[in-house]
């Protein structure tokens, strides 16, 4: 169980990297996403292995699972929900004002362009 | 003593409550966000002088002891900081109110600055890694939204940078929190610098460079800065300059906190802290020297000033962190001036633009005296507050034999003081030329005289901090030493 855990935390940072790489705005708020997940699951998973549930019932702390980590991961989703959600609606907002779905360059990326090209075209 | 430390995180909170509760009265909400960082503020400094006193404390929240509960812990280094950070807090707000703009035209304006507020005093009290990644999840959120507030087109470009930025960053550290947690079953600053000691080697230096990596991009080092420079410059005035003066000192201070109390003496990244410090000095100020607008060529000195920082962690000895301590809290008084005489700049004369404005000198001359005192703190000239943070930190840098670095933040210094005067013979000198922008009309003369005098208070409280360097400088070396010795923090979270 923790392998396959293991394995899915990894296959959930290889495709929120691969998705961030990307230009389009959707994209980029689920690679954010799926990034939060696997850091959650991450967490879930460092607090050792399988075990009964802490603060249900009697037995030996060896038998518990460690209740810590799993404490830090409701925080940690909470907080990546609403992240989600903020970039959403700015990505909803940007989508209003400028009609397509691409992250724009930055100003000095399009000084840095347009210089180039007026360098290589004077007239 | 345990009110006086849970008070400046819960006090923003509840009043960032009621500001929404009140949110149709303007004044109310003004009234409500001044009391509550006027009287965090001297909290503050009072439990800064009783800690100075008596010796770091320690409080769990909710009696849940340490290393399990939340514990919040106040020691010379957190409140020195947290002074600091409130009284900008208090007059940045105050500048708010006098400009027309975001604070008028949105109801989230208040509330979300003083979450701001709780999240900047959480970051720098907190006691565990986790709950430091919730302060600063705090400060972020409220950050993207007052980057936001407007919605302009200009805003929502570079505020996603900044966004998504924030957002990997925080991503990184959650997956650095597990691996903690993995590795040594904490999360507890203290009790990790105990844990962390008995770690293989491969390990801990993993830890420790991720911890680096993440702080860095909040704090903004050498590579990791891009991201700054874009995304500052087109929120509001009041809006940068606290962003300016606070977050990324916010990620300085984590930075030494982490680096200092969780890793033992003989396994910190020094080397490496210095070459990241040495190149971020200076291609900030490079960046800095090619900028013609005012926001965005002060950004870019933010980059730079970063590396100072960075350089008196790197030596790794109580006068380099003394050194470090002190620059931050010039670093936060200074860089909110700037930014603040900035944005008044940029409303007399309608743009940023250095080389469309001119003349001011004669037009404004309060804000050609306002702009020279903190241009020439920053650059590093005697006797303002930036030549007593350089002056320890050459000094510590030379007592610990790293000349390069020493080399590097003194060439950096006169490239500093180049493009501040290059600014000052735009702006300040040359022939007037200036059109008066539509939103200076705006601007009644009770707002005008908000926006000037509360900047001529933070021009003040950065003389103050040269007028009383050497008392400052003595606190900054009392609060390096527990730092580095790290056996007094970890007493009294901890117990004997």
């Amino acid at each position: 169980m923790t392998t396959l855990l293991a394995i899915t935390a990894g296959v959930l940072f290889a495709t929120g990297t691969y998705l961030l790489l990307g230009r389009q705005l959707s994209r980029l708020v689920i690679g954010i996403g799926l990034l939060g997940h696997g850091a959650n699951i991450l967490i879930v998973l460092s607090g050792g292995g399988r075990g009964r549930p802490a603060f249900v019932g009697n037995g030996t702390a060896e038998e518990m699972t460690d209740p810590l980590p799993q404490a830090l991961v409701l925080t940690a989703i909470v907080i990546t929900f609403a992240v989600t959600a903020f970039l959403l609606a700015m990505a909803f907002r940007s989508w209003l004002l400028n009609e397509d779905d691409d992250v724009e360059d930055d100003v000095e990326d399009r000084r840095v362009a347009a210089a180039l090209a007026e360098a290589e075209d004077p007239s | 003593m345990d009110a006086l430390t849970t008070l400046p995180v819960l006090l923003p909170l509840l009043g960032a409550a009621a500001s929404i509760g009140v949110g149709r009265w303007r004044n109310a909400q003004r009234a409500i966000g001044i009391v509550t960082l006027t009287a965090v503020t001297v909290l503050s400094a009072v439990a800064l002088v009783r800690v100075d006193r008596g010796g770091t404390t320690a409080v769990a929240i909710g009696d849940w002891g340490a290393p399990v509960g939340i514990t919040l812990v106040a020691d010379r280094l957190a409140l020195l900081v947290l002074v600091a950070s409130m009284i900008m807090l208090l007059a940045v707000l105050v500048f708010a109110i006098g400009q027309p703009g975001a604070e008028t035209h949105h109801v989230g304006f208040h509330p979300v600055y003083l979450v701001l507020a709780a999240g900047v005093a959480l970051a720098l009290l907190t006691g565990d890694l986790f709950n430091l990644f919730v302060a600063f999840e705090m400060m972020l959120m409220s950050s993207y939204v007052l980057i936001t507030l407007g919605g302009r087109r200009d805003q929502i470009r570079s505020g996603m940078t900044y966004v998504i930025i924030s957002l990997i960053a925080s991503s990184l550290f959650l997956v650095t929190l597990g691996l903690v947690y993995a590795a040594t079953g904490t999360v507890n600053m203290a009790d990790l610098s105990g844990a962390v000691a008995d770690l293989p080697d491969g390990v801990r230096s993993g830890i420790a460079v991720l911890l680096v990596v993440v702080f860095g991009i909040k704090a903004a080092i050498f590579p990791l800065f891009f991201w700054l420079p874009d995304s500052y410059p087109t929120a509001p005035t009041p809006v940068t300059a606290i962003f300016a003066g606070l977050l990324t000192k916010v990620g300085v201070y984590a930075l030494i906190r982490t680096q200092t109390v969780v890793f033992p003496e003989s396994t910190r990244p020094g080397t490496l802290l210095l070459v990241v410090a040495g190149l971020t000095m200076v291609v900030g100020v490079l960046g800095a020297i090619t900028q013609y607008d005012i926001k965005r060529l002060l950004s870019f000195h933010i980059v730079s000033q970063i590396g100072y920082m960075v350089m008196g962690l790197g030596l790794f000895t109580v006068a380099g962190v003394a050194g470090a301590v002190l620059y931050i809290v010039h670093q936060i008084v200074v860089k909110t001036t700037l930014f603040m005489v900035g944005g008044l700049v940029e409303l007399r004369a309608g743009t940023g633009e250095i080389d469309r404005i001119g003349g001011l000198a004669r037009l404004e001359p309060v804000l050609a005296v306002l702009w020279m005192l903190p241009a020439l703190s920053l650059a590093g000239i005697p006797p303002f507050s930036g030549f007593v943070g350089k002056l320890a930190l050459v000094d510590a840098g030379f007592d610990a034999g790293e000349h390069a670095v020493v080399a590097v933040s003194l060439v950096v210094s006169v490239m500093t003081l180049f493009s501040m005067m290059k600014i000052w013979s735009n702006v300040f000198w040359e022939v007037p030329e200036v059109q008066p922008s539509p939103q200076a009309e705006q601007s009644t003369p009770f707002g005008r005289g908000l926006m000037v005098g509360s900047t001529a208070a933070v021009v003040v409280v950065g003389l103050a901090i040269a007028l009383w360097a050497g008392p400052l400088h003595d606190l900054t070396l009392r609060a390096a030493e527990e730092l580095l010795d790290g056996s007094t923090y970890r007493t009294a979270v901890l117990g004997p």
